[in-house]
C-alpha cells in the first residue's frame, strides 16, 4: 500500500469514528443527563430544521447566491412536489413528480 | 445480537412496518447514494477506496463535504473537523434516540447510532411520538435501518463501479432534495411547525457563508426559538380565551 492510500485509509478509518461518536453521542454516557423542560420541548423542532436547513438552500441557492431568475427548474419542480404531497400524501409519488417536472425543463431546456 | 434474537426482530410485525415507512424515501435515498458514489470516484478517488469510504464511512452529507478537501489533499485534522460540524446535526438527534434506546447495551446503542440517518430518525419520531421506551421500537429501527443502508448502499456502489457512465450534469441528486422535502412537508401541521420550517430556511440561507456546514446548526437554533416563541404566545392566548385555541393535533 503506498503513503496515499494509508493517508487516506487513516482518513476514513477517522471518519467511520465520527460518524458512530456524532450519531451515538447522547447515547453513550450511562447516567441521566439533566436537561431543562424548555429545551426538551424545543429540541422537537430540530429535526425539520435540520431537513430545511439541508434542502432550503439546494433548491432556492445558486453557488453560495440566493437564485435570480424563475428560469430554473428547480422551482416549478418544488411547486409541483409539494402540490402533489398534499394532495395524495405521498413521499415517492412527490419525488416521481418533481423529478417529472425536473428533467425535461433541467436536460432539455438548460434552465 | 445473537442470530435468534435478529430472527425474533425481523418476524416482529413493527420490522415489516419500519421498512414499508422507508419504501417511499428510498427511492430519494437511493439517487443521493448514487450521485455520492460518482462524486467519490470523478474526484479522482480510487475505486476500491471509494468502496472503502462507502461502506465504513456511511454518511452522504460528511462524506460529498469531504471529497473535495481529500481531492485537494487537505490536512487531516480539516477533514475530520468538516465532517463533525456536518454531522452535529446527529449529535442533537442522538439526546432523542437516547430517551428510546438508553435501556439497551452500550454496544447496541452505539450500533443505532452507527446506523441512525436523518430519513430513520424522522419516521422514528412520527411513529412513536412519545419519549419513552416502548414495545416495537427496536424491530421498527432496525426494519427502516435495513432499508436505508441497502437503498444507499447499492446504488453508492453502482456509482463508484459505473461512475463514468453517469452524467451528474442530468442532477439526478435532485431526487434526494425532493425526498426530504416530502419528509420535510410529512412533519408541517401546525402554526408553530411551519413558522419554525420558514426561520430555518431563512437562516439557513443567511448563513450559507459560513464555513463547515455550521449554518444547519443556526438553522436548527433559530427555529427552536421560533417554535418556543410560538408555543408561549398560543398558551397565553389559549389562556386568555379557553376553548379558542388552533386545535393542533
Amino acid at each position: 500500500m503506498s503513503a496515499d492510500e494509508l493517508w487516506l485509509v487513516l482518513a476514513i478509518a477517522v471518519l467511520a469514528a465520527i460518524t458512530v461518536l456524532a450519531r451515538a453521542f447522547f447515547m453513550i454516557p450511562e447516567r441521566e443527563i439533566p436537561m431543562p423542560d424548555w429545551l426538551r420541548r424545543g429540541l422537537k423542532y430540530a429535526p425539520l430544521a435540520a431537513l430545511t436547513a439541508v434542502i432550503a438552500p439546494e433548491i432556492l441557492m445558486t453557488q453560495g447566491n440566493l437564485i435570480g431568475t424563475l428560469q430554473d427548474a428547480r422551482l416549478p419542480a418544488v411547486l409541483c412536489a409539494t402540490a402533489y404531497y398534499f394532495w395524495r400524501r405521498g413521499i415517492l409519488g412527490t419525488i416521481v413528480v418533481g423529478m417529472l417536472v425536473y428533467l425535461p425543463l433541467h436536460v432539455g431546456l438548460g434552465w | 445480537m445473537s442470530w435468534l434474537a435478529v430472527g425474533a426482530a425481523v418476524r416482529h410485525p413493527s420490522f415489516r412496518q419500519g421498512v414499508n415507512d422507508m419504501l417511499g424515501p428510498a427511492v430519494g435515498v437511493g439517487a443521493w447514494g448514487l450521485v455520492t458514489g460518482v462524486a467519490m470516484v470523478k474526484s479522482g478517488m480510487s475505486v476500491p477506496m471509494a468502496l472503502l469510504m462507502s461502506l465504513l464511512v456511511y454518511a452522504g452529507s460528511a462524506q460529498l463535504a469531504v471529497i473535495p478537501l481529500l481531492a485537494a489533499g487537505a490536512p487531516l485534522w480539516v477533514v475530520w473537523l468538516t465532517a463533525a460540524c456536518v454531522n452535529l446535526r446527529f449529535v442533537i438527534f442522538s439526546s432523542m434516540w437516547r430517551t428510546y434506546f438508553q435501556p439497551l447495551p452500550l454496544r447496541q446503542r452505539l450500533t443505532i447510532g452507527y446506523f441512525s440517518g436523518d430519513v430513520i430518525f424522522v419516521a422514528f419520531m412520527k411513529r412513536f411520538p412519545e419519549p419513552r421506551p416502548g414495545p416495537g421500537q427496536v424491530p421498527y429501527f432496525w426494519g427502516a435501518a435495513s432499508v436505508n443502508w441497502a437503498a444507499w448502499q447499492i446504488p453508492s456502489i453502482a456509482g463508484i463501479l459505473l461512475a463514468h457512465a453517469i452524467p451528474l450534469s442530468w442532477g439526478l441528486g435532485f431526487a434526494g432534495v425532493l425526498a426530504l422535502l416530502g419528509i420535510l412537508l410529512s412533519l408541517l401541521f401546525d402554526r408553530a411547525t411551519w413558522l419554525a420550517t420558514g426561520v430555518a430556511a431563512t437562516a439557513a440561507i443567511a448563513a450559507f457563508a459560513l464555513p463547515l456546514k455550521l449554518n444547519i446548526l443556526v438553522a436548527i437554533a433559530a427555529a427552536v426559538a421560533a417554535g418556543l416563541m410560538m408555543e408561549a404566545v398560543e398558551r397565553r392566548r389559549r389562556g386568555v380565551a379557553p376553548g379558542h385555541g388552533d386545535g393542533a393535533p
